[in-house]
């Protein structure tokens, strides 16, 4: 399969620390990969890399080939790399059908428009309801995003990505605080995409990854420890002496 | 209670029709005409300064960006308006009122483009500082500006060649008004608009907004030239209304006391921008000769109740009376 989105030797570090240390990672189209490693190993870094949130000291990053080591955060977006938030990053004071009606809207190429009411763009509408009902939660389209439990926002972040109809869903510990019934729904949303799209996802739940992933990266200190199919990782020593301690985290 | 009042008003399944309360501050703006023929000039005052807040709310309410220069806008509209109208042989009003509503939203972009490339105290220094340059400018170029005089000898013709500014201020005042709902209509639809709902999006969480990819930064150069636009706009009005351009029009007051009577009304919501200026401005007018001294100190205490008791202002607290009451 060909590769969608690569780094290479992509390096970064704040100060004196090494947060991403060489880090070679090719994800193919319709990757369902998953980057695990333990806390402060620099996998929320690397999605940061990748989407153009920081730049990095070194090495490069390239979509389809392509080097876009020096390209904007929205310009990565226009061209199909999404993303979503460890910790939930909303807009309290919209509601949620707004909240991805936003990406849906830039997406779409309407951010700009001025002068016609939002209210009128019914596709846009529609598209949104049918994301949420996707995600089993259209009842709430019309509330606060403030006003909801922080299970649902989750998945509102999940929402937002979609929005963007991304080539690239790059997933920061998405069941992150979502009660495990609905984690389940997570993994069947994911599974319901086109299968075309590539999805990087950091997990702590190995038990999600090993449901999720037919690929696993794990990331120690900044570098890439090891990669291979899930059975494969699993059982390799060094990643079960890194996890042996951390099994309970997350 | 901030949440209902937002989704009553924007967004993509907000309600865009309009509501009958919105034509109040209109309706009490012709009644106002017609009952209190004594005060047209403090009335056109405060349809001027309801205009000026309009503009600051679009970036302040909307966008976010917190300004303490937004006189410099005011001051460049009536000085272009006081130009065209001193030096130029074109006096009609609406062409110096378009030539001030240009090159505000100029200035606005310009100074925006340098401004927005910062964040949070230091956005704030920068307005202030552009504000204190133009002032200076205006000071120094007094051949031009009349310096401390004021810029005098401004011709403005008939409105539409008919209606003659007259010694009452009855055509200034109605003129001003229409000036009012214009730009109160081109506000509304751009709040109601996908642009407008971006806005939103970027004073709640820019970084969410790069993160869907869109283009924070020009988003919010367009608003913040818009938005000087329409304080170009104010500051035209000022001139033809008085005849008169002072620099004080470029000076830290208005700056100042327009934030404070946007607060004052309710930020973010539209009608706060009529309702805070209408009330600063009467209790001015009102408190202001008599007791002096207490004047800002008065104010100064108002601001703190409002902020800490109904910190949506003016307007929130009658929209939650409102619905106590059992109606919209
Ligand atoms: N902006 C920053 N400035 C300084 N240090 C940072 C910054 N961002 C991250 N770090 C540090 O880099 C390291 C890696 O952080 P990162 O958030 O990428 O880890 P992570 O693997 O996502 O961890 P977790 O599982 O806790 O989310 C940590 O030690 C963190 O403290
Ligand atoms: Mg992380």
């Amino acid at each position: 399969m060909s590769v969608v989105l690569e780094t290479l030797n992509l390096q970064r570090s704040f100060g004196a620390l090494m947060v991403t240390d060489n880090v070679s990672l090719s994800i193919p189209v319709g990757a369902r990969h998953a980057l695990i490693g333990p806390n402060g190993a620099g996998k929320t870094t690397l999605i940061n890399l990748l989407t153009g949130v920081l730049s990095p000291s070194g090495g490069s990053v390239r979509l389809d080939g392509e080097d876009i080591t020096g390209v904007g955060q929205a310009a990565r977006v226009k061209r199909g790399i999404a993303r979503t938030f460890q910790i939930n990053s909303l807009f309290r004071n919209l509601t949620v059908l707004d909240t991805i009606a936003l990406a849906v809207a830039e997406r779409s190429g309407i951010g700009w428009s001025i002068w016609r009411p939002a209210n009128s763009y019914r596709s846009v509408r529609d598209e949104c309801m049918e994301i949420l009902t996707r995600l089993g939660i259209a009842d709430e389209a019309l509330r606060q995003i403030s006003e909801l439990a922080y299970g649902k926002q989750r998945l509102v972040e999940i929402a937002v990505a979609l929005g963007l109809r991304p080539r690239v869903l790059l997933l920061d510990e998405p069941a992150a605080g979502v009660p495990s019934m609905e984690s389940g729904r997570i993994l069947e949303v994911l599974a319901e995409l086109p299968s075309d799209i590539a999805i990087l996802m950091i997990e702590h739940d190995m038990d999600l990854v090993a449901r999720f992933a037919n690929r696993i990266t794990v990331l120690v200190a900044g570098a890439v420890l090891t990669e291979g199919a899930p059975l494969e990782v699993m059982a390799d020593e060094r990643v079960r002496s890194v996890y042996l301690g951390e099994a309970l985290h997350g | 209670m901030t949440a209902e009042a937002r989704s009553a008003q924007a967004g993509y399944a907000g309600a865009t029709r309009y509501r009958w309360y919105e034509a109040v501050p209109f309706i009490v703006a012709i009644g106002f005409y017609f009952a209190m023929p004594d005060y047209l000039s403090l009335g056109s005052r405060i349809l001027i300064f309801v205009l000026f807040a309009l503009s600051l709310d679009l970036v302040l309410g909307f966008g976010g960006i917190v300004t303490l220069g937004h006189s410099a806008f005011l001051g460049t509209g009536a000085y272009v308006a006081g130009f065209i109208g001193a030096y130029s042989p074109v006096s009609d009003p609406i062409i110096q009122l378009l030539g001030a509503v240009l090159a505000a939203g100029l200035v606005g972009f310009l100074t925006g483009c340098i401004i927005l490339r910062t964040k949070g105290l230091t956005v704030i220094m920068l307005t202030l500082a552009f504000a204190a340059i133009l002032l200076e400018l205006a000071n120094k170029a007094s051949a031009i500006t009349g310096g401390t005089d004021g810029l005098s000898g401004i011709q403005v013709a008939p409105i539409f060649g008919r209606f003659e500014f007259d010694l009452y201020g009855q055509t200034g005042y109605l003129y001003c008004l229409g000036v009012l709902l214009v730009a109160w209509y081109l506000v509304r639809r751009l709040v109601h608009s996908p642009f407008g709902t971006s806005l939103t999006g970027i004073r709640d969480n820019a970084s969410r907004m790069h993160a869907i990819g869109a283009p924070v930064y020009w988003r919010l150069v367009a608003a913040y030239s818009i938005s000087a636009a329409i304080a170009g706009a104010a500051g035209a009005l000022l001139t033809q209304i008085n005849q008169l351009v002072g620099l004080d029009v470029l000076g830290f007051e208005p700056s100042g006391e327009v934030v404070v009577m946007l607060i004052l009304g309710g930020v973010g919501q539209i009608y706060g921008a009529f309702l805070g200026p209408a009330v600063f401005l009467v209790l001015q007018d009102a408190l202001a000769k008599q007791f002096p001294e207490f004047w800002y100190l008065g104010i100064g205490i108002g601001l703190l109740f409002v902020v800490w008791y109904a910190p949506t202002g003016l307007i929130g607290l009658i929209s939650r009376v409102a619905r106590r009451w059992g109606r919209p």
